[in-house]
């Protein structure tokens, strides 16, 4: 007899194809979001808040109402939205070019006043849709196309960290950066994924998780070895972690 | 109702209120701020929405995440934060977001002063968001008017799913003159054809303004056009001020437009044949109307405390049919009834002279 044991999640439209590069970061956690918003039973209660970027086709794949943002500014349509929708699950899907480097500001305001929302930050180190440019995460030495001899502190500063920054925000509830290289790490990340869900549904501040991403076209990597990178080099720097959690369970 | 004594600023606040504005997202800027203070004061404790934003860039797209639950929503700020608005505005009408932004105007360019001015037409007006574009403006020149436009400006909004900015400057926003509170005399349309509230028992709907398919974007500007072409056709609004047999027209949006009566009559009185033409919508401009009172008209003297923004407006309408001279001041510089009535008598010699001579 059999068993189904995987099934498309209701919180993806039935013809809706991932458009990213083999190897790209965004489906796996597209998907985690899906089945999160399923396993909650809130799709017909959740506004998804898009992004610019490669964050940026949220229609294309939920099953859900999406309201879109210019960029950096989904935290604030979040806000926005809930304020008016209190009853609704309200999320935003952003890259580091979004919520770290030109919605930075955004972003530690609106977990600076506890918005009841979540905030789903996909970190690749780079502007991944615009060509693979130099964002506030890129690792220093690490070459793209406006650091073509790898970034240099004296020239562009030092990598920011988002998540350490919001989880001393005191509106945050829970932050944790997490990676997708393995099947365990994923496990992880969508626990992650469902605290962060969980804080806003009980009404208790921002959540926020950070996701370290592969961007092997832009990284000029194999999907293999952009997942070696996560987890030999980009996690030395952006270190996994649950940062805050005022929930006080592990 | 009975008139009250009441503050320009705090009279479209409470107009707001009236109009069942739900929430109000706003940073703080001369020479507005008693909006956001009165707006802080009553909306929480009428159990309705009020935040301060940390820029006018976050300020806008509250608004916008408001506007696409449908709800009434609200934000005001001056010249320099109204410009870091002005992606978001465009945003607002790509992707058809009602909401309304009160613009105090000061003086600029740059962070320029915190006295009146009317520079930001073209700022208004002509973008300064991107693409083609189009927002609804009002111009208010009482208190009174002020509280009617902003009853206006909430029902048009969601008409029209589209950003409505009130244009005031800083004379109106911290004056105190007597105004009534009427009733919001309007029927809103219903949001629940469109408005975001999660898809329940429905097919999921997005509210979004990248529009990537091939034809898909110039498809939806020219459907944008056709609902401008609709709001010129239905909501174009102007004042008429003794303007039936007047030789000379003068052409003024705002508070000017008030000063401006003040000379007209005076004018009037030593038998000058002089109107006013006062556009309420700044767009839909009147541009039909002013016409046919350019052809009527000998000259059209354009008033603007800036140098000479609405002119291209006014030229644009009148299309030769008589001609325009324009006289502003600037950057907290005011035009007076005084100094109003000697431009038109130095220019109603013109008139006479031509007349004399048989040019006309």
């Amino acid at each position: 007899m059999e068993t189904l044991v995987y099934k498309r999640p209701e919180s993806l439209l039935k013809d809706g194809h991932f458009t990213f590069c083999p190897g790209c970061g965004h489906g796996v956690v597209l998907r985690m979001i899906a089945e999160l918003i399923d396993e909650f039973n809130i799709q017909k209660d959740t506004i998804a808040i898009s992004s610019v970027g490669c964050s940026i086709f949220l229609e294309k794949f939920f099953n859900l109402d999406v309201a879109g943002a210019s960029h950096g500014r989904s935290p604030c349509v979040a806000t926005g939205v809930k304020r008016c929708k209190p009853d609704k699950f309200v999320f935003t899907y952003q890259g580091d070019g979004d919520a770290a480097t030109i919605g930075f500001n955004e972003t530690i305001h609106t977990a600076s006043r506890g918005e009841h929302i979540t905030t789903i930050m996909i970190n690749n180190t780079n502007f991944g849709m615009t060509g693979g440019q130099a964002s506030a995460t890129t690792l220093v030495g690490q070459v793209t196309t406006t650091t073509p001899m790898g970034r240099k502190p004296e020239l562009t500063g030092y990598p920011l960290h988002a998540a350490e920054i919001v989880s001393k925000c005191d509106g945050t509830a829970y932050c944790a950066r997490v990676a997708i290289t393995t099947p365990a790490q994923i496990r992880k990340a969508k626990a992650a994924l469902k605290k962060a869900f969980e804080v806003q549904l009980n009404g208790l501040g921002y959540g926020f998780v950070e996701v370290l991403a592969a961007c092997p076209t832009n990284w000029h990597m194999t999907p293999v070895d952009s997942l070696n990178h996560i987890e030999n080099v980009i996690e030395k720097v952006h270190p996994l972690g649950v940062f805050k959690d005022i929930t006080g369970e592990q | 109702m009975a008139k009250v004594l009441v503050k320009g600023n705090e009279a479209i606040a409470q107009a707001a209120i009236n109009a069942g504005c739900q929430c109000y997202f706003g940073y703080p800027i001369t020479p507005q701020s008693e909006i956001g203070e009165y707006m802080g004061a009553h909306l929480p404790k009428m159990g309705r929405v009020f935040v301060t934003a940390e820029s006018e860039l976050a300020s806008i797209n509250m608004v916008i995440g408001a506007g696409t639950t449908g709800a009434k929503a609200m934000t005001s700020s001056s010249s320099c934060g109204i410009a870091l608005m002005q992606e978001s505005i465009s945003a607002m009408c790509c992707a058809e977001v009602p909401g309304v932004i009160v613009s105090v105007m000061r003086g600029g360019p740059g962070l320029g002063n915190i006295a009146p001015a009317q520079a930001d037409y073209f700022q208004a007006l002509k973008g300064g968001g991107n693409g083609d574009y189009k927002t609804l403006v009002l111009s208010p020149s009482t208190v009174q008017e002020a509280i009617d436009l902003t009853y206006r400006a909430f029902y048009l909004a969601l008409k029209y799913r589209n950003p409505v900015m009130l244009l005031a400057d800083g004379i109106l926003g911290q004056m105190m003159e007597p105004a009534e509170f009427g009733e919001y005399p309007y029927e809103d349309p219903d949001v629940s054809t469109w408005a975001l509230d999660g898809a329940n028992n429905r097919e999921p709907r997005n509210i979004v303004s990248l529009h990537m398919p091939e034809g898909a974007m110039e498809e939806r500007t020219n459907r944008l056009f056709e609902k401008y072409q609709a709001m010129q056709e239905n909501e174009t609004t102007y004042e008429d001020f003794m303007l039936k047999d007047a030789k000379l027209v003068i052409t003024a949006f705002g508070t000017v437009g008030r000063v401006a009566k003040t000379a007209i009559k005076k004018a009037r009185e030593a038998g000058m044949k002089v109107g006013l033409f006062r556009p309420i919508t700044l767009f839909p401009f009147p541009d039909k109307a002013l016409h046919d009172v350019a052809e009527n008209a000998d000259l059209i003297l354009d008033l603007e405390l800036n140098k000479g923004q609405m002119l291209l407006d006014v030229r644009s309408a009148v299309f030769g049919a008589c001609p325009v001279e324009f006289y502003g001041r600037t950057a907290g510089g005011l035009l007076t009834p005084d100094s109003i009535y000697e431009k038109i008598c130095e220019l109603y010699k013109k008139i006479d002279n031509k007349i004399e001579a048989g040019v006309n």
